[in-house]
């Protein structure tokens, strides 16, 4: 800033203060409501402060004992199918990805503007827009129920190859020369010399795949019927079908901080690269 | 887009790309390629038979009452939760960027609920504004206002809007922080010198050379606001009360797989998808000319 | 039998020729510079040799092979590029062990060969250190390292001085000549630093668009030059060409009413459209074989530029002595018969005339 407007600088943090406030509020609300029985919750208005209850609502939650109208499937099982598919979305999509902006970028081939435009395409096309089709492929394939159908579709699009390609063109012309006369073949400077230089490109996207992964929606509830496969973000939704009165909110505010934990973690750990990479690289 | 410096080899980049061609042949380009061709057909309920029915799903779809009403609904959606995200965000990223110090500190905060996911988000919502239970419907009862999103469509709409603008404050606050620290001091300080003061200076320097970043946030909100909040609409509302809730991703989902009428969901799915495209066009067109200055 | 053979080398980027026909061969031990303006083809050529562009029409032959079509790293070279280009994330030992990794080199071997290099370069100290924490010139010794460990046939060098300040580049110039001087590596340099070419080269090929207008010593293209370019190119301030047409009695040479007297007549050039061209540092003030009008004096120390119009063409003269000539002044000037070059205008080409 330029002058001293010690009024302003007080409304700065006043309205800062409010958006910190605003948007931890819901977080903070669902953990007191996690640590207090049902019938407290229920009551209108819910206590505003923490209780008692916290081991007792999160065991029941992660083993599925719970007595809500709603789903009662045990939390546990589901973020563990959470996790692992939110790994191997992200671990198999950062991997094609990085072969095949690596093909694109640094070899000359016929088709190779087409392959481009293909990966490019599919940029556009998020799987909401093509649940349909896509939901018969994989039934046909048999892959309903396995992890194996919540992640692959999900690895197809190129938004990590894209990133990835942007990353590579900012590569200096030198070093592959200085690798090739080296001697390095292509694998070879993939490996020893671009994967290394793109440290800070992964673990932005790692972040960012991960919390797409672990967030997905609309197909898992598609492709998954049978309740230990259900991912944590289906489980806490079908815990609230029961109608307002009969839902055993605390065990569903208790699976939602559960289910808000993982994520959470990732980005923190990685707020430095994450933050340096989404913006860098998304412009 | 092209490097003066290539490798030589026949098959090697074929052998690269494949993993990735593979899949978004199977799982990309053949469903898209149903999808247009289920949206010139129609099946009869008990998928006996296929007829081709040509723009028949579509002129049906247009017709519709319920679908336009669709469309109405997501474009009311889109435009508030994208006014609001970016209105909310651009204030709180401009007072972090004017604490200098302290944004560091403001930005881990207020990058939380990027993790969170929006089904989770819609269910703290709900649970927030659920008229029996929820802490902030009791306390707007007890100023008069009787809260009951179950009935009320603008309230239903209001909650959804919440929600998605609550998800997305940390990823638009993220870019226009940067967007703001970007902007060369010295045309801040110049601007100073010749006697403008901070709304102004704010208005005639900071707000025009965000401009691409405001775009940018625009395109991908709309996007946002689109397709990502399907789980939002799902848990909170599920499209109603009635059908007041419903926009167009979630219409898609409910007539495929709840009323399974096959060729009109491919219909819409179609032109989700033309909507889309239509959209990342006019991302990469303007915004990557207007990048650069 | 050279180490390095270009023969009518060509190449052309779709219908556009970039580099037309060179040719040369280079002796073991030479030390080569190709020096020209931007543009006109020498880290092209430089490239071709290393095999980083493909060869449009000739042939690159090293230690008797040609190597058209063989990968950089099959013909026996090694390169030190403008911007270093080491590996930003490796360690300087292992930015020089690379290759030899690479090519499976025992251990002991390596690192024998790196300290080696290390020793010679003087860079035993940074050797555990990142490429970002050096300063440039221990970057550009540390890219040269990289290329000594290779042991190859031909170093090529390409513009490795120009990223440095002056005065870092001058004491890097002393450093190669005598790295060379030790190690006696045929070497392929580009610069268009002529300075450079002219104290680092045992042979310079002087190129302009595509093409090499000279090859020679540093003292034959100094003091031959075979064309109005090279003549221009190499000498600093550049050599003065007067146009104008030759008398009858080839005496004088006549350039826009004025005269210049020579000091000896030239009969077989009588009559001639030609340029004169004569260095600045070989006119002499006073010499009363043309007067011409003084413009503006620039005083270096230890020398004075005088730069001067006959007519209106302009003359540089370089001179010891302070003249103090007002500007708009007029002086004499003289020159040696042994200092004067005779070109054709329409050829730009050098004429041998008495």
């Amino acid at each position: 800033m330029v002058e001293r407007r010690p009024s302003l600088a007080v409304l700065a943090h006043l309205v800062l203060a409010l958006g910190v406030a605003i948007v931890a509020f819901p977080i903070y609300l669902t953990f007191v409501a996690s640590t207090h029985t049902a019938q407290e919750i229920v009551q209108a208005p819910m206590p505003l402060l923490p209780g008692p209850h916290l081991v007792e609502n999160y065991t029941a939650a992660l083993t599925g004992t719970g007595e809500g109208a709603g789903s009662n499937a045990p939390v546990g099982r589901m973020m563990m199918v959470s996790l692992v598919s939110a790994l191997v979305i992200t671990f198999g999509k950062i991997a094609i990805s990085l072969l095949s902006a690596f093909a694109v970028v640094y070899f000359r081939f016929p088709l190779r503007e087409l392959c481009f435009w293909a990966i490019f395409v599919t940029l556009m096309l998020p799987v909401e827009v093509r649940i349909g089709p896509t939901y018969k492929v994989v039934s046909d394939l048999g892959m309903l129920n396995s992890y194996a159908g919540l992640t692959v579709p999900l690895i197809a699009s190129a938004t990590a190859t894209f990133l990835f390609r942007q990353f590579f063109l900012t590569v200096p012309d030198e070093l592959v020369e200085a690798a090739r006369i080296d001697g390095a073949g292509p694998m070879r400077f993939f490996r020893d010399v671009l994967l290394p230089l793109s440290k800070t490109s992964i673990a932005a996207l790692f972040v960012i795949q991960f919390i797409y992964g672990w967030n997905q929606y609309l197909w898992p509830l598609l492709v998954t019927t049978s309740e230990d496969m259900y991912p944590v973000v289906i489980g806490i939704k079908r815990m609230i079908a029961g109608g307002d009165a009969a839902v055993g909110w605390n065990l569903v505010m208790a699976t939602a901080i559960l289910a808000m934990l993982p994520p959470a973690i990732v980005v923190v750990l990685m707020q430095k690269w994450f933050v340096k990479g989404l913006v860098d690289t998304e412009k | 887009m092209e490097k003066r410096v290539r490798f030589r080899s026949r098959w090697l980049p074929w052998a690269l790309l494949a993993p990735q061609l593979a899949i978004i042949g199977v799982f990309f380009f053949w469903p898209a390629s149903q999808a247009l061709l289920q949206s010139l057909q129609q099946q009869d309920p008990f998928g006996m038979s296929t007829e081709w029915v040509g723009l028949e799903n579509f002129r049906v779809l247009f017709a519709d009452e319920s679908y336009l009403e669709s469309f109405q609904t997501t474009a009311v959606f889109s435009l508030l939760v994208a006014g609001f995200g970016i209105a909310i965000s651009l204030l709180l990223a401009v007072f972090a960027d004017r604490v200098a110090r302290g944004a560091m500190f403001y930005k881990t905060l207020l990058i939380w609920p990027y993790a969170v996911a929006p089904a989770v988000a819609g269910v703290l919502w709900v649970f927030m504004f659920s008229p029996g239970v929820g802490v902030v419907a009791w306390a707007l009862r007890e100023v008069g206002w009787d809260w009951n999103h179950l009935l009320d469509a603008r309230e239903a709409m209001a909650l959804i809007v919440m929600a998605a603008v609550w998800k997305q404050i940390s990823y638009n606050f993220l870019f226009f922080l940067a967007g703001l620290q970007s902007i060369p001091k010295s045309l801040i300080e110049a601007a100073a010198i010749d006697g403008a003061g901070p709304w102004r200076r704010f208005w005639s320097v900071q707000f025009p050379m965000l401009s691409p970043t405001t775009f940018f946030l625009l395109v991908i909100n709309i996007v946002y606001a689109f397709f990502d909040t399907f789980a939002i609409v799902d848990a909170a509302t599920q499209g109603g009360p009635g059908k007041a809730t419903a926009i167009l991703v979630y219409k898609v989902y409910y007539d495929g797989f709840k009323a399974l009428d096959l060729g009109g969901s491919a219909a819409q799915s179609v032109v989700l998808m033309v909507i889309v495209i239509a959209l990342t066009v006019v991302q990469f067109r303007f915004v990557e000319k207007k990048v650069q200055y | 039998m050279a180490t390095l053979e270009i023969r009518d080398v060509r190449k052309s980027f779709g219908k556009a020729a970039v580099v037309h026909g060179v040719s040369i061969c280079v002796e073991k031990g030479e030390f080569v510079v190709i020096v020209g303006p931007s543009g006109c083809g020498k880290s092209t050529l430089l490239r071709m040799v290393a095999g980083l562009e493909e060869v449009t029409g000739g042939e690159i032959v090293i230690g008797g092979r040609v190597v058209n079509d063989l990968e950089p790293k099959d013909r026996d070279i090694a390169m030190v590029f403008q911007n270093y280009a080491l590996y930003p994330h490796m360690r300087v030992y292992d930015n020089m062990a690379y290759g030899l990794k690479i090519r499976g080199m025992s251990r002991e071997e390596i690192d024998g060969r790196v300290r080696e290099a290390a020793r010679i370069l003087e860079l035993e100290a940074l050797l555990d250190r990142k490429p970002r924490q050096l300063s440039g010139g221990q970057r550009q010794r540390v890219a040269m390292g990289r290329a000594i460990v290779r042991h190859p046939k031909v170093f090529l060098f390409d513009e490795p001085l120009s990223n440095l300040d002056a005065k870092l580049r001058v004491q890097m110039r002393l450093e190669l000549q005598k790295l060379h001087r030790r190690l006696g590596v045929t070497s392929l340099y580009v610069t268009h630093d002529q300075v450079e070419a002219m104290t680092l080269g045992q042979r310079i090929i002087v190129m302009n668009a595509g093409r090499a207008e000279q090859i020679g010593t540093p003292r034959e293209i100094y003091d031959r030059p075979q064309t109005t370019f090279v003549a221009g190119f190499i000498g600093s301030p550049p050599m003065n060409l007067i146009a104008g047409r030759l008398s009858a009695d080839g005496a004088e040479l006549q350039a826009e009413g004025e005269a210049v007297r020579l000091p000896v007549p030239v009969a077989s050039l009588a009559g001639r459209e030609v340029l004169l061209g004569v260095r600045p540092e070989q006119l002499r003030a006073g010499g009363g074989q043309l007067r011409v009008g003084v413009e503006m004096a620039e005083a270096l120390g230890a020398d004075h530029l005088v730069h001067c119009s006959l007519g209106t063409q302009p003359l540089v003269l370089r001179t010891a002595e302070d003249l103090a000539p007002a500007a708009g002044g007029s002086i004499t000037l003289g020159f040696d018969a042994g200092a004067v070059h005779w070109f054709d205008p329409a050829t730009t080409r050098r004429i041998d005339a008495g």
